[in-house]
């Protein structure tokens, strides 16, 4: 089997070879500025207004709504700060779920700082917005309300139709964050009522470093990028064409494959949880079995710490990610598996297993007996194991 | 991030386990922070002749773990008391700076051991 093996696809995916070669000629060949009015400019104007066809086409909005960005983390800022600053005569209200992305976690934070008041919304153990306590918490005078479609650690698909209807009850903008869930889950925004929709391309096969923001006509989004006439107005900045045409080529992609996609990496992560569940004693599987993002499967693994599962499975070349302390550079572990009421220990010991379509069953098994090995050597070394009594391996 | 040495150290352990009958035992850090470290030793004439870890804690807390041990096997109690968490970094060529706590958490494990020790020998 070749090594390493990529179990990260929620952490960004490669670029496939369709994006790839159709972005080349935007480096080079076609390299005009499509603010240009010559013929160098066209060319390049035009790639862009097809992508921002093909895209809007996909999540069913008016190109004229969609708005190109340099990622999800802009996009996320771009939306929060941006309602904020456009609404903040008519309130200073602001709701967003406590397991979001730290780009509105941070973003509304340094709003807190800035006189709106933050509140969050209640998740369940599994990851579910707690939509009663939602409906109590708006306010007349909630200007926002934002929600992740669906969650980039543990995968809970949310109820963001719901979550719309209640923010619009009190007139509030409602956005949500389908950085994880855009070119993996069927989405139509005029289906699901949201007025602002973040998207991301580094996790649909397409290149890094491009996103983009639904802003559903009518709704107020101040800028936060000021600068020329890009993005009819509202985003200054030279327009990263070839970027953007890869993540168009991949968003296409993605949408064709996608019912395909979801049954096989579904079947993958299927296997492995139910693997993991039955011969890895004492773990918890973090978030639901249902309304999960395809590709993720979470693991507590109790007694040890996920920095250190994560290194050894990477020695045995498997690549995936902690929700550890330890793993990100602060002191706190996942604000995630927090929220979701996991004691300290457990978040610690967390590992994500994202997968993507050119993984393999045989894949799945070789990390599943590296996984128990890895799990069994370190709970030998760890001080909190024999507390717990004798534990029989399978 | 770690070094060669680092990541040799946290594959490779030495000195795992506890001892039975330990002369001092030390355990420091807490789950909540995500490193707990418990170093045993035993002691003979004030010589420290065996000492074993058993730690909860990221890849750096193993390495350190393993190389504090292994650092004062054969010294005097007092040449272990001085051995800093310094020491122990520079012994396993550096740790990134998010990763120093590790270390201090083993200085601390074993001037936990020595004082267990000495307050068992005095009662």
């Amino acid at each position: 089997m070749e090594k390493p093996i990529y179990f990260d696809h929620a952490a960004t995916t490669p670029v496939c070879e369709q994006a790839l070669e159709k972005m080349l000629p935007y480096f080079s060949e076609v390299f005009g500025n499509p603010n240009s009015q010559h013929a160098f400019g066209r060319e390049s104007a035009k790639a862009v207004d097809e992508a921002r066809d093909t895209i809007a086409k996909i999540i069913n909005c008016k190109s004229s709504e969609l708005y190109f960005t340099a990622g999800g983390t802009e996009s996320d800022n771009w939306a929060l700060r941006g309602v904020a600053n456009a609404y903040r005569e008519r309130g200073k209200h602001i709701i967003i779920s406590p397991i979001e992305h730290a780009a509105m976690l941070s973003t509304a934070k340094a709003l807190a700082k800035d006189g709106f008041t933050v509140e969050y919304m209640k998740v369940d153990e599994e990851g579910f917005v707690d939509l009663a306590h939602l409906k109590s918490i708006v306010r007349k005078d909630t200007i926002f309300v934002g929600c992740m479609l669906a969650n980039n650690e543990v995968g809970t698909i949310e109820p963001i139709k719901e979550i719309a209807e209640i923010a619009h009850s009190v007139g509030a903008v409602c956005f949500t964050d389908a950085v994880q869930a855009a070119g993996v889950l069927k989405i139509d925004v005029k289906d699901l009522g949201v007025d602002l929709m973040s998207m991301s391309s580094h996790k649909i096969y397409g290149p890094k470093g491009v996103g983009a923001l639904y802003i559903r006509n009518g709704v107020k989004v101040q800028s936060i990028l000021t600068g020329g006439h890009q993005e009819r107005m509202k985003r200054g900045g030279t327009t990263n064409v070839p970027a953007i045409v890869g993540f168009s080529t991949a968003f296409e992609i993605a949408e064709k494959e996608l019912d395909q996609n979801f049954k096989y990496v579904s079947s993958l992560r299927d296997h492995f949880i139910d693997r993991v569940l039955n011969e890895v004693p004492f773990v918890k599987l973090n978030g639901p079995r249902q309304n999960r993002l395809p590709a993720n499967a979470d693991f507590s693994f109790k007694f040890i710490e996920g920095e250190s599962i994560l290194f050894s499975l990477d020695l045995a070349g498997i690549c995936v990610s902690s929700g550890s302390a330890c793993s990100s550079g602060s002191l706190e572990p996942s604000h995630v598996l927090l929220a979701l009421g996991l004691p300290e220990e457990l978040a610690h010991g967390s590992i994500r297993f994202s997968f993507g379509k050119h993984n393999t069953i045989e894949q799945v098994d070789y990390a599943v007996e590296t996984i128990k090995s890895a799990v069994k050597r370190l709970r030998e070394m760890s001080p909190l194991f024999k507390s717990e009594g004798e534990i029989k391996y399978v | 991030m770690y070094n060669e040495k680092v990541m040799q150290a946290f594959q490779n352990p030495k000195n795992v386990g506890e001892i039975e009958n330990a002369s001092g035992v030390g355990t420091v850090g807490n789950a909540s922070c995500g490193d707990i470290m418990q170093i045993s030793l035993k002691i003979e004439n004030d010589i420290i002749v065996d000492a074993k870890f058993k730690t909860f804690g990221c890849a750096a807390a193993i390495a350190t773990s393993s190389t504090a041990t292994d650092m004062i096997i054969g010294m005097t109690i007092e040449e272990a008391l001085k051995v800093t968490n310094k020491k122990v970094v520079e012994c396993l060529g550096g740790l990134p700076s998010q990763k120093i706590h590790c270390s201090v958490l083993a200085e601390e494990a074993i001037k936990k051991a020595i004082e267990d020790y000495l307050s068992k020998k005095q009662a």
